[in-house]
């Protein structure tokens, strides 16, 4: 259960492998924190995320194999976990960013981001927020991005999930309104962690820590929307109204 | 007793929390038109449960639970006061209010009443709530002579504490807080009063030694004892007001040919001191202020109204509001008397972290009664009110709880709403004894809440 002051007891984090996710566990206070389903594909880096939450003393962490692609499954594999406990937090953090160029000579690849990021999404979302509808609390974090806030020439098709993404976490926030569970979507501008590594660092690049403290603070305050870092709400204002053949032209 | 209707309860979907406006969660409200009506719901209850709640008067999350269908027990408040025996019999939504518009004018007064008259006789109950007379007096529960509750199968039991048969159930009951099932009626005794009037002695204190050892001194020539300690003043200072209902000896003035008349809207004029915008450090130094300044110096056998003396607060609609969305909580201690540094500490400790108390309650308990989950025992009980957006808070009263538990100490369940469940399993050391009469009563696990789930009860 969320206690008065906002702590937590039991989180599922579904991308359990994200550095966002992990930064956003260890930025809530710790002492309530009893259980922690890491959800995600096999990997060494869902391991090691699995292992350093233990190492800071969460009593339970346990990893579950989840498959966004596999939307079939989704039902049965949100079931199993809130079967076993209520689910105070669960943070939707998987999402893959592509290769713009490869997306556009092979629409396959542009498939597979939408599958993930998106259809994955909206799936398990959904399964989600019946469960959290059903046990009367609890919060779900929709990792979006800026991305979504505007189409850009250089990552259209990762922008674009994020955008239908955004929608859709808005809308499921107000069909969750008087449900006692609620929606808390983040808008992170770049965040430095595996997924942009190697990639020219955009204005506002900011660390997992950052975005994970901003997370917890919005969930304590009850937000709907934040961005990460703050401020980005502003450029990102003034982005959108940027009219596209200029937009076309500035550096992407 | 009981109001049967033919029609279907009412049902609808709402968001509940408790008097501190924190964590609130989603469940289906019914209005039970009788107890059938619960028996039924029981018996088809699903996997989040179902749980009782009153006048929602405990702070945290004792009265909701997510998901779950919870009774709107207010609709059954039918009562039946026996004179000769000075004794009532009441429908657990029977609220301590409609009680007192009735029995004051008979001559009787509730056994314990808390700082609000909007409590339930269930609620009382499964709080085991105490009042000012608690170091003489004992907690509601000691009063309680017989209940019906429905267990966890849908049947009807009638409990005693005098009867071995069922006293280990009657006392899980007591202070259990709605899990061991639904209490749908009570039987309990009354105390004899001449008066509607209270004498009262007032004492201002200068620091919060003094008050303390007034306390000790004093507070066993009085029935009703209580000090008021301002919270922001590093000196403790605090007022102190100590009474009994007023004899026909003692009563005087106009109203003499009508000594019991009970009239609720005659208010206490603190209220007028409440704040109404946000509270911050500077508006509840405004109001410790005021409300040390109105209490006389040293007054003996003052007269007030049984409204003025033991519900203040009750004269302000909503009060709990001026916190603002993140609402309040209200930490409540008990600690044997040797650590009554605790209570400097607290209040040091919240100064601290700019999270002063607004309405800060001291007084002194008596002997605990057999309910494994009764929260008062011998010592000192602090309660203390601090907003929830505090974020500061969190850290201090984590280490305060290690402070009380290892003194010996406990908090209080009806006013809890993050404490964890170790804390709570350290402090009541006869959990696990409560656990299995809880069991027994409910052994398919239907009585649940927020609470419940938090600490792992």
């Amino acid at each position: 259960m969320n206690d008065a002051l906002g702590e937590v007891q039991s989180v599922l984090v579904l991308g359990g492998s994200s550095e966002i996710a992990g930064a956003t566990i260890e930025a809530l206070p710790r002492n309530r924190l009893r259980r922690v389903v890491l959800a995600g594909r096999q990997s060494p880096a869902l391991e090691d995320a699995a292992m350093h939450l233990g190492n800071i003393g969460i009593p339970t962490v346990e990893v579950a194999a989840f498959d966004a692609t596999d939307t079939e499954s989704h039902g049965a594999f949100v079931d199993e976990v809130f079967d076993h406990s209520d689910i105070d937090l669960v943070i939707l953090a998987f999402g893959v960013l592509g290769d713009q160029q490869e997306a556009e000579a092979d629409p396959a690849q542009a498939v597979h981001i939408a599958t993930v990021n998106y259809t994955g999404a909206v799936s398990v979302g959904l399964h989600v927020a019946r469960r959290l509808r059903q046990q009367g609390h609890g919060n779900l974090v929709v990792l979006s991005s800026v991305a979504g806030d505007r189409a850009r020439r250089s990552n259209y098709v990762y922008g674009s999930t994020k955008a239908g993404l955004d929608a859709f976490a808005q809308g499921l926030g107000d069909a969750l309104a008087g449900s006692g569970a609620s929606v808390l979507v983040v808008r992170p501008g770049m965040v430095r962690t595996r997924m942009s590594q190697g990639l020219p660092e955009a204005p506002m690049t900011t660390d997992p820590d950052v975005v994970g403290r901003a997370i917890v603070q919005g969930l304590r305050k009850g937000k709907h929307t934040i961005y990460a870092p703050g401020p980005l709400r502003f450029l990102m204002g003034a982005v959108k109204t940027v009219p596209r053949p200029v937009f076309r032209k500035l550096p992407q | 007793m009981t109001v049967t209707s033919p029609l279907a309860a009412d049902e609808r979907d709402v968001l509940l929390s408790g008097w501190g406006r924190t964590a609130p969660s989603g469940a289906r409200l019914l209005a039970p038109r009788s107890a059938e009506d619960i028996r039924e719901t029981i018996s088809v209850a699903g996997p989040r449960g179902v749980l009782a709640r009153g006048l929602g008067r405990s702070y945290g999350d004792a009265a909701q639970s997510g998901g779950a269908t919870v009774f709107d027990m207010t609709n059954l408040h039918s009562f039946d006061l026996d004179l000769t025996a000075g004794t009532v019999t009441a429908d657990a939504g029977a609220s301590v209010d409609e009680l007192l518009r009735s029995i004051v004018p008979a001559g009787f007064f509730v056994p314990v009443t808390a700082g609000t008259r909007f409590v339930t006789v269930g609620g009382a109950i499964a709080a085991d709530i105490h009042g000012k007379n608690h170091h003489v007096e004992g907690s509601f529960g000691a009063h309680v002579i017989s209940m019906r509750v429905v267990d966890g199968q849908g049947e009807i039991l009638e409990l005693r504490g005098d009867d071995p048969a069922t006293s280990d159930m009657f006392w899980a009951t007591v202070g259990g807080m709605g899990l061991t099932g639904v209490i749908v009626e009570a039987t309990f005794r009354l105390l004899a009063i001449e008066t509607a009037q209270m004498s009262v002695d007032t004492v201002r204190c200068h620091d919060l030694d003094e008050v303390m050892t007034r306390m000790i001194e004093g507070d066993d020539d009085y029935r009703y004892s209580v000090a008021w300690i301002d919270s922001v003043a590093t000196s403790g200072r605090g007022v102190l007001t100590r009474g009994d209902h007023a004899s026909m000896d003692q009563f005087h003035g106009a109203k003499k040919s009508a000594p019991l008349d009970y009239d609720t809207t005659s208010l206490p004029s603190a209220p007028a001191f409440l704040p109404g915008g946000l509270l911050n450090t500077a508006t509840v130094r405004a109001f410790n202020e005021a409300w040390f300044r109105k209490a006389p110096k040293d007054k003996q056998a003052e007269l007030h109204s049984i409204p003025a003396f033991f519900h203040p607060l009750d004269g302000v609609k909503d009060w709990n509001r001026i916190y603002g969305p993140q609402g309040f909580l209200q930490y409540q201690f008990v600690v044997p008397d040797a650590a009554g540094w605790l209570v400097e500490r607290t209040l040091s400790r919240l100064r601290d972290v700019g999270a002063p108390s607004f309405l800060t309650v001291l007084k002194r308990f008596g002997p605990a009664n057999p309910g494994p989950l009764s929260f008062p025992q011998p010592g000192w009980t602090l309660a203390a009110d601090v907003p929830a957006a505090n974020e500061r808070l969190g850290p201090v009263l984590d280490e305060l709880d290690e402070l009380v538990a290892a003194e010996g100490g406990r908090l209080y369940l009806a006013k809890d709403s993050r404490q964890s469940p170790a804390m709570l399993a350290q402090t009541y050391p006869r959990l696990g004894e409560w656990q299995a009469v809880r069991d027994r009563m409910d052994p398919r696990g239907v009585f649940t809440s927020d609470l419940g789930r938090r600490l792992s009860l």
